[in-house]
């Protein structure tokens, strides 16, 4: 047992802080906030440009030489800041499963275009008719010669408006059980039959629907086996789940306790000194550490070449019930306080948004309902309780 | 970072497991109950030189780190096996310290010394219930400005308590252990017993883990042999939601107790704030997850014939041999919270 994984990223935290300090624009956090566009194709491509995407990425796929902890350490200092990278965060998800899966044509000609920034990949598994179902997708993807033609919707395509490829998952086969007849495709979002509708949302979050009609892909962009889609989306939701890397800096707690530590309660004491106070952070902290360390674990799994696929999907379950407790708590140890918004409110508004925002967090990326069931069937062994279909 | 015991605690796990599994059965646990320890269990841990193996190879002992202490705490956790480890090796690690220990010690590595430990100080002459205090032969207490030993004289008898975890209970008072022998004094006394009650917390945690996976293992079993309406009940989703959400908090709670130790050995300045967030939270899961167990076992598990009754009781009454955990949470908050510049 070693618990030593901060020290290497600890040396490279200076110099990510002082990349940031070069290159991100503050602008870009209020750009994020009222766009509700969770990428920033600026920040991206100078991402891109200097390597960074492509630290600890095979060679021959594009990977540099840049070390993947500073990269790391960049990536955090960037979430420390209050930027989200969205855009990267799917298309790292899906190139990680293109080289697990893909033809070597596919390989070359995404992975190596994604790592340099020039290609932003988003997710398009969910349908207005089915999400935690995700099996049960309609949209229709038929072939023509050395093509498909793909028609139909897909709900919550995140980040699709500044995006180059959506990641489909259609249905080539109508004829055979649901998990039997899936593909997934690598579709152009710039084909003349797309067309993106914002959503927005609790969060300030904007996502999208998106409708295709008649889309052309080129079968050169299929990612797995016609009719494997099922065992390409098992290999796509493994990295999706317990991969995502924490921001860098205090966390929402550390900064409510730094707070708490000079304003006063009802009483004009200071708000850490009441006990009752003091206890619940530090119930938080627990399940702050506590998540850390399944994160940990997830990346301890990987790296030693498993599969993560319980482990994150524990840590995903965790994580995302955490942060609900932690609002929930956090809004009431604010008080009214927790009711004004941006800078009306303490430490920016951040309790504030956090209870707008935590909702989601047990719902996309697989609900909570649909982590426990992993937990329970691949864990723990228990039946299945799904109709089987 | 490489989370994997290492071959040598693999080793030494499979052989404490081993011990703990044949010598720790359930009977023996049931038999030994109303004493809350099992003398030819704690002769067995004694020919394996467990008592002292956390002492330095120099005065005796085994020179094991905490990590590997806390590979045996598990295992005998796991049996919810009946001698109160935890409070031995700590002692054992109290008494090592100064040169006055050293024959208690040796009695303690031979086996003529039972000793366990006094967590709160005493106050007003008595450190209030302490757990291995009805069968030890010296208890190491934080007196004042003093660490130190004490003991009974001869004919003294205590009065075992009767506890809600079979833990060999009794109050400590001066006036019934009313001989003394100073460790240390002042600081270096008010250091050295907060050093190993921050060690104790790591090794309770630890038998709490231990207990928590086998309290998870013993419900789970049962879901899938249990019928009811025709399916087993592990087929009912919100049986499956609740043991997920357990097997979840468990992982996380093994992570943290094996963090713990490893910030302990490695000297880190969080050590003592992982081994309260270590104790809490193995606590808290622990317990949970014995009452989960306990309660999908339906009316059975209610009897005294099933064995998850053993660790629904011990899961809340090994860690609140320390005290309320709320004194803990705000201990914790202050290791965690305060030290900054605000
Ligand atoms: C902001 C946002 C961004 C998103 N981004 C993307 C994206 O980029 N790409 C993409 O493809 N999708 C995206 N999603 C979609 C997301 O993955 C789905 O919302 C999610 O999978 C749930 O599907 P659903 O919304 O259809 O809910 P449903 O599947 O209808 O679920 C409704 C409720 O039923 C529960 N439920 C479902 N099945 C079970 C079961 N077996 N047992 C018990 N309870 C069950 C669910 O837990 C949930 O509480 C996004 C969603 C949001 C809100």
């Amino acid at each position: 047992m070693d618990f030593t994984e901060h020290d290497s990223l600890a040396e490279f935290r200076k110099a990510a802080t002082a990349w940031a300090d070069e290159h991100v624009d503050p602008a870009w956090v209020d750009l994020e906030h009222t766009t509700g566009t969770h990428h920033n194709p600026e920040l991206h491509a100078l991402l891109g440009a200097q390597g960074l995407l492509g630290a600890g990425w095979p060679a021959q796929y594009g990977g540099t030489d840049v070390d993947p902890a500073y990269a790391l350490a960049v990536f955090q200092e960037i979430g420390a800041r209050g930027l989200r990278m969205d855009g990267w965060v799917t298309t790292e998800m899906v190139a990680r499963t293109i080289l697990h899966v893909a033809t070597e044509e596919a390989k070359q000609e995404i992975v190596p275009a994604a790592l340099r920034g020039e290609v932003v990949i988003v997710l398009g598994y969910t349908e207005p008719g089915s999400g935690s179902d995700v099996a049960a997708a309609k949209m229709r993807a038929v072939r023509d010669g050395d093509e498909w033609v793909v028609n139909g919707s897909k709900m919550f395509t995140s980040t699709a408006h500044m995006a180059t490829h959506v990641f489909l998952l259609t249905r080539t086969n109508t004829e055979v059980s649901k998990h039997k007849g899936l593909t997934l495709l690598l579709a152009r979002l710039d084909d003349p039959g797309v067309e993106v509708q914002p959503v927005h949302t609790l969060g300030g979050q904007r996502t999208n629907a998106t409708f295709y009609s008649d889309v052309r892909v080129p079968d050169t962009l299929r990612i797995g086996d016609v009719d494997g889609g099922w065992g390409v989306m098992r290999v796509a939701l493994v990295h999706e789940r317990g991969t995502a890397t924490a921001p860098g800096g205090p966390t929402l707690v550390e900064q409510v306790a730094a707070w708490a530590r000079s304003a006063p309660g009802a009483d004009g004491a200071p708000l850490l000194d009441d006990p009752t106070v003091a206890e619940q952070l530090a119930r938080l902290a627990i399940d702050e550490e506590v998540g850390r360390l399944l994160g940990l674990k997830v990346r301890w799994v990987a790296s030693t070449g498993g599969m993560p696929g319980i482990e994150g999907s524990m840590q995903k379950l965790h994580s995302s019930e955490a942060e609900q407790r932690r609002v929930d708590v956090l809004t009431d140890l604010l008080g009214e306080q927790a009711l004004l918004a941006g800078d009306a409110g303490p430490l920016h508004g951040a309790v504030e948004w956090a209870l707008r925002k935590a909702p989601v967090s047990t719902i996309y990326g697989g609900s909570s309902e649909v982590m426990r069931e992993i937990v329970a069937e691949r864990r723990l062994g228990l039946p299945r309780s799904r109709p089987i279909g | 970072m490489d989370l994997s015991l290492t071959e040598d605690q693999q080793a030494l796990r499979g052989s404490v497991a081993e011990l703990f599994e044949k010598q720790a059965t359930p009977e023996r646990v049931r038999a030994a109950e109303a004493v809350g320890h099992d003398a030819a269990l704690w002769r067995v841990l004694v020919q394996s030189g467990i008592p002292t193996m956390g002492v330095a190879e120099e005065l005796g002992g085994g020179g094991a780190t905490v990590s590997d202490l806390v590979v045996v705490a598990i295992e005998a956790g796991r049996r919810v096996a009946p001698v109160v480890l935890p409070e031995v090796l700590t002692a054992a690690a109290l008494l090592a310290g100064p040169a006055a220990g050293a024959d208690l010690l040796a009695g303690v590595g031979e086996g003529t010394v039972l000793p366990t430990v006094a967590l709160r100080p005493l106050r007003d002459g008595t450190a209030g219930p302490v757990a291995g205090a009805a069968v030890a032969d010296v208890v190491v207490a934080l007196d004042g400005e003093e660490l130190v030993v004490l003991s009974r004289r001869e004919g003294v008898a205590v009065e075992p308590l009767p506890d809600l975890g079979g833990a060999a209970i009794a109050e400590v008072s001066t006036a019934v252990w009313s001989q003394r022998l100073v460790l240390a004094t002042g600081d270096e006394a008010r250091r050295a017993h907060a050093d190993a009650v921050s060690l104790w917390r790591v090794l309770t945690a630890a038998a709490l883990e231990g207990l928590r996976q086998e309290a998870l293992r013993i419900g789970v079993d049962y879901v899938k042999d249990r019928h009811a309406f025709g399916v087993p009940i592990a087929w009912f989703q919100t049986v499956q939601h609740r043991l997920a959400d357990l097997a979840t908090a468990g992982d996380g709670a093994e992570l943290l107790v094996h963090e713990a130790a490893w910030a302990r050995d490695a000297g880190s300045v969080k050590a003592a704030a992982l081994a309260r967030m270590a104790l809490l939270f193995a606590g808290e899961t622990a317990f949970a997850t014995a009452a989960a167990s306990l309660h999908f076992h339906g009316g059975y598990g209610y009897t005294l014939e099933y064995d998850i009754q053993l660790y629904y009781r011990r899961a809340k009454a090994w860690q609140l041999a320390l005290g309320a955990p709320r004194y803990e949470l705000r201990a914790l908050a202050a290791d965690l919270f305060a030290g900054e510049a605000a």
